[in-house]
């Protein structure tokens, strides 16, 4: 069975009670978040729409591109899945929430990529607490009946659907391509961030020994990351290089010295992974 | 001269010894670490080592630093092999000298102790039957996924 065309979908009918002004009009470098995310997901899928209220049909930022109505407001986010599959139900749907921005092309590359389409969905296991993240994942048609089936239990929350679905998860390449941001407090915070170097990739050199230098296949590499601490950026290497040591069990070395893995990195900053030592 | 050292090719004790010589010592210790031919219940064939160099040197003095410091010693030296070792060669060498026995036995036995522990040096275990591991490295994979539960919070 071939897998089922791929449409995208950027949820955009949030109240933004928390925020107290409409999310998917807050700017980031010059852009609202909505355009942001549309411009991010467009290239990724056959057509990509925004999720919205029915009273936001006329919104003009929204109505700027093509929209799906919630069926059943009052649902949150699961309106918006629920109205996409029933609009489109031969078709697949990344869905995005409109408020990440420091979701990058990248993270939503690597989960098309490990799209498993015979399965319901595929999705990321959150950083923070292992459960799936329902805001940046990829719905199959074959989800469709089971998601109803939840709404008709009177369920509204999406991670406990597909806590309970078949449900591919994955790995976040990048530690916080997810966090999202919901207060006015978080988007100052997330504005400065972006707005300045902490946020923007860096390139960092990797040096890899022993056991991890083989399931790596180098003993060396630049990357490009936007991992802040070792920590992040073994994660990252965990998934895109297939190191399979608990890092429970390995040291860190920054520019040549033992290093904590809770360290900011630097622009051009070399970090090695210690295996367990086994001199003499 | 760095006091702790990496060497590509054969340690050779009786020249490390003599740089130990110092008329201030009465005693000296000299601990000869050499490749076995079993380990765990295996038959070994042959060892690798390797070393993160820039690391393992600094660490490897700061060692010797903190044994000299302890113990009071007059000299002491340390050289360790990298590359591919065949059995009986020699893979460590330890060796320090004191004014008296009892500070040069405990030390050397700090130093090597402090040596398979501390410094970034690995090694690779090549098996009569052809398998071959990374010791101390083989028990750590990390679980397949974290685990997780049904149960969350919302705000």
């Amino acid at each position: 069975m071939s897998a089922a065309p791929l449409y995208g979908l950027v949820l955009a009918g949030g109240r933004s009670t928390r925020m107290q002004r409409d999310k998917a009009s807050l700017d980031y470098a010059g852009k609202p978040q909505l355009v942001r995310a549309m411009e991010l997901i467009a290239p990724l899928v056959t057509r990509a729409f925004v999720s919205v209220r029915p009273d936001q049909l006329h919104e003009p930022q929204r109505s700027a591109f093509d929209t799906v109505a919630d069926l059943q407001p009052g649902l949150g986010p699961l309106a918006g899945i629920q109205a996409a599959l029933r609009a489109h139900p031969d078709h697949a749907w990344l869905v995005l929430a409109c408020d990440l921005p420091f979701l990058s092309a990248p993270t939503l590359q690597h989960l098309i990529a490990r799209r498993a389409s015979a399965r319901m969905a595929t999705a990321y296991r959150s950083q923070w607490d292992g459960l799936p993240e329902p805001l940046c994942a990829i719905y199959e048609p074959a989800c469709a009946p089971s998601i109803e089936a939840w709404i008709e239990q009177g369920q509204r929350c999406p991670r406990g659907w597909l806590s309970s679905a078949d449900v591919e998860l994955l790995d976040l390449p990048e530690a916080h391509a997810l966090d999202n941001v919901n207060t006015a407090q978080e988007y100052t915070a997330a504005r400065a961030a972006i707005g300045t170097a902490a946020i923007a990739a860096r390139r960092v050199n990797v040096r890899y020994f022993a056991l991890l230098r083989e399931q790596a296949g180098r003993s060396a590499e630049a990357v490009q990351t936007h991992a802040r601490t070792p920590q992040e950026l073994y994660r990252q290497l965990q998934s895109e290089r297939g190191l399979k040591l608990d890092p429970q069990f390995l040291r860190v070395a920054v520019n040549d010295e033992f290093g904590d893995w809770q360290q900011p990195l630097a622009e051009g900053d070399t970090v090695a992974f210690l295996p367990p030592v086994a001199g003499g | 001269m760095n006091r702790f050292s990496l060497h590509e090719l054969a340690l050779e004790p009786q020249l490390l010894q003599s740089a130990l010589r110092d008329p201030a010592c009465g005693g000296y210790v000299s601990f000869e670490g050499a490749v076995r031919d079993h380990n765990e219940g295996r038959t070994v064939r042959r060892l690798e080592y390797e070393a993160f160099a820039p690391l393992a040197l600094r660490e490897g003095e700061r060692i010797l630093t903190e044994a000299c410091e302890r113990f009071g010693l007059e000299r002491a030296l340390c050289a360790h092999r990298v590359g591919s070792l065949l059995i009986g060669e020699l893979a460590v060498w330890v060796g320090v000298g004191a004014a008296h026995r009892g500070e040069a036995f405990d030390a050397c036995r700090y130093i090597i102790d402090h040596v398979k522990h501390r410094v970034p040096i690995w090694k690779k275990e090549y098996y009569e039957d052809g398998d071959s591991g990374w010791v101390n490295c083989e028990h750590c994979a990390a679980p397949a996924q974290p685990p997780h539960g049904l149960v969350h919070q919302h705000e």
